[in-house]
């Protein structure tokens, strides 16, 4: 049974389950809690039991079931006593959103939609399979685990001005390439510059509402303009660094006598080798999907400048959503360095911080939550709220309701092409079958999940943007 | 018995696979995987690559198996229907010698249905069995998508 602390927090007491150390913490709405599942409330209660976990395992409204973490969990550790967990991650480390602002009004782009979206398609690869354009050495796929988006910057994708508009500059320092395994590396080398499959996209869409005046103009964003979204992570160099690691951190729970409820959510200690080579081999994963998006931007830019070549496309922000970071946060009236895993939960970071570009720190840092295919998209602003109550964090998404297997018996592929065409929004996929998956219906409304952090003042809405032309894997 | 079974899990795939030995759980649970992404059966054997994997326990040999198929999957840019596994015991550990049967990649003819991206620990099961005389193991896995 939960506990009912505020309209938007429900707790999940420490009675839960057995050797939790906090409670947890589900920030939501009545109608958006009937829809989560209670194996996911247990895996809120499974994070609680983490050593050195400070003051709650928490969910954001967008939460769902996961494995280990649940999708939309947030935990922070202390350095002392604490401990690091790919659980808390993920397997797509870094997969994450980027949006570009142009200046461009949706008339303008309206008769060149068909051969925008067919171009996107074709020049940046995507699908089951898909090889990138680049050929890179052995070398530069040292620099993009190492350096991220400003290797990809140097090698000529994009310009200076994007680093700064990244979560990290597009490069978390700590980066271990010595700890990313040959098949991490084989799997990566000719990934760099691809997509994805699943509810990964590029899309272009169009502001069709703003809600603060101020906020947006801050962020360059008006009604009408024309914006494009890059959803996607750290391909299959991710998902083989976390394999890799979650065997090594297996034995370790063994060796430091760790008793988990759940093996995914394997760690070790802060401090020690196995947790230390964890977090570089992550970090160098976190690097390669900054340089995967920076690639995809400047492969975007080359696509819009083909039909209206004085068209700007400036990186409004790159937020990072699957991922465990070292950051300075207020504990009991004392700053405190925590690691903070976010897995499907996306940084909010209030005025003021340090770590927010200086176009922005005044207000605090653009939050980007992507919808689903054909639901809209929102721009947010870190605020206070997000500062006092989830150590600087917001929701990811939509999150899912409905199960894949279900999605695919309701929705045949075709049909969802056909019923968005309807809607006026063009979509190029590599598998028809894969496009039942991501039907709009499997996902929670995406407006009451931001509705939640608006009114908790965890982030500010700024800005909905709509999808007019999506290119899937 | 029934040798792979899928299960309800709203954001990801979680099967059951089964075998009367613990070799034929091993080639069910490859099968499994594959299956999660594509139907087997439009699959063709013309090429097969071996495995050889050491673990210090059978949950961890399992583990290791589905992301070495997994692994194959992507560098090879192929999907496979067959596969064989011969499973030793030694010492503290275990061993496995194996084979995966199948062919590249052929967008035409290989309809994905989705994409695993890998092979969690969660929920992750493996235990013997024994109905009427009968060794009947059991595997539970879930996969990320």
């Amino acid at each position: 049974m939960l506990n009912r602390i505020d309209d938007y927090i429900f707790e999940v007491p420490m009675g839960h389950q057995k050797g939790m150390r906090v409670p947890g913490r589900i920030f939501i709405s009545e109608k958006l809690l009937e829809q989560v599942e209670p194996g996911t409330l247990d895996q809120v209660a499974n994070v609680a039991t983490l050593p050195g976990i400070v003051n709650y395992s928490m969910a954001m409204p967008d939460a769902h079931l996961g494995y280990g973490f649940p999708i939309g969990g947030v935990a922070a550790f202390r350095e002392g006593g604490g401990v690091i967990s790919p659980g808390g991650v993920g397997f797509d480390i870094n997969c994450g959103v980027r949006m570009l602002r142009t200046d461009l009004s949706a008339e303008d782009v309206a008769p060149m939609m068909t051969n925008l979206v067919e171009d996107l398609f074709h020049d940046v690869p995507s699908g089951v399979g898909a090889k990138g354009r680049l050929r890179v050495s052995e070398h530069e796929l040292d620099e993009a685990f190492t350096r991220g988006a400003a290797w990809a910057v140097e090698a000529g994708f994009g310009v200076p001005e994007d680093l700064e508009h990244c979560e990290e500059r597009g490069r978390m320092e700590g980066a271990r390439p010595d700890q990313v395994s040959l098949k991490a590396r084989k799997r990566g080398r000719p990934q760099l510059g691809t997509l994805g499959s699943g509810n990964h996209f590029l899309e272009i869409q169009r502001v069709d509402e703003v809600f603060d005046a101020d906020l947006a103009k801050r962020f360059g964003l008006f009604r009408g303009q024309i914006t494009v979204m890059i959803h996607c992570g750290s391909r299959g160099a991710g998902h083989q660094i976390c394999t890799d690691h979650l065997q090594v951190l297996s034995r370790a729970v063994k060796k430091y006598g760790i008793e988990l409820p759940d093996k995914q959510l394997a760690c070790a200690p802060l401090g020690t080798p196995e947790a230390e080579n964890y977090f570089g081999a992550m970090a160098a994963a976190a690097n390669y999907a900054w340089a995967n998006r920076q690639i995809i931007s400047a492969w975007t830019r080359e696509v819009f400048e083909r039909y209206f070549p004085d068209a700007r496309l400036d990186l409004v922000y790159d937020v990072a959503h699957n991922v465990a970071k070292v950051e300075e946060h207020e504990v009991d009236g004392s700053k405190e360095r925590l690691y903070v895993h976010r897995k499907g939960a996306t940084r909010a970071f209030g005025p003021g911080r340090p770590e927010i570009p200086a176009a922005y720190r005044e207000v605090g840092q653009p939050v980007i939550i992507p919808g689903s295919m054909g639901t809209p998209s929102y721009v947010l602003c870190g605020s206070k709220g997000a500062m006092r109550l989830t150590f600087g964090s917001a929701c990811h998404g939509a999150g899912r309701i409905m199960s894949r297997t279900q999605a695919k018996k309701t929705y045949a592929g075709k049909d969802v092409k056909e019923v968005l065409a309807r809607r006026g929004i063009k979509v190029m996929a590599t598998s028809p079958k894969m496009l039942a998956e991501e039907a709009p219906e499997v996902y929670k409304p995406s407006d009451e999940v931001v509705d939640v952090v608006h009114q908790l003042d965890i982030a500010r809405k700024v800005a909905r943007v709509v999808p007019l032309g999506v290119s899937k894997g | 018995m029934e040798p792979v079974e899928y299960l309800e899990h709203t954001a990801d795939v979680k099967f059951r696979a089964r075998g009367h030995s613990l070799d034929e759980l091993f080639e069910n649970a490859g099968l499994a995987l594959i299956g999660a992404m594509i139907d087997p059966s439009t699959v063709r054997v013309v090429e097969s690559w071996p495995v050889e994997i050491e673990a210090e326990s059978l949950e961890a040999l399992l583990y290791e198996w589905l992301s070495e198929v997994l692994y194959l999957f992507e560098v090879e840019l192929a999907v496979f229907s067959e596969f064989e596994v011969d499973l030793v015991g030694r010492g503290a550990g275990w061993r496995l010698s194996g084979r995966v049967g199948g062919e590249r990649i052929d967008g035409e003819r290989h309809l994905f249905e989705t994409e695993v991206k890998a092979v969690t620990l969660h929920q992750f099961e493996l235990r013997r069995d024994e109905a009427a005389g009968e060794e009947i193991w059991t595997a539970q896995v879930v996969l990320d998508i």
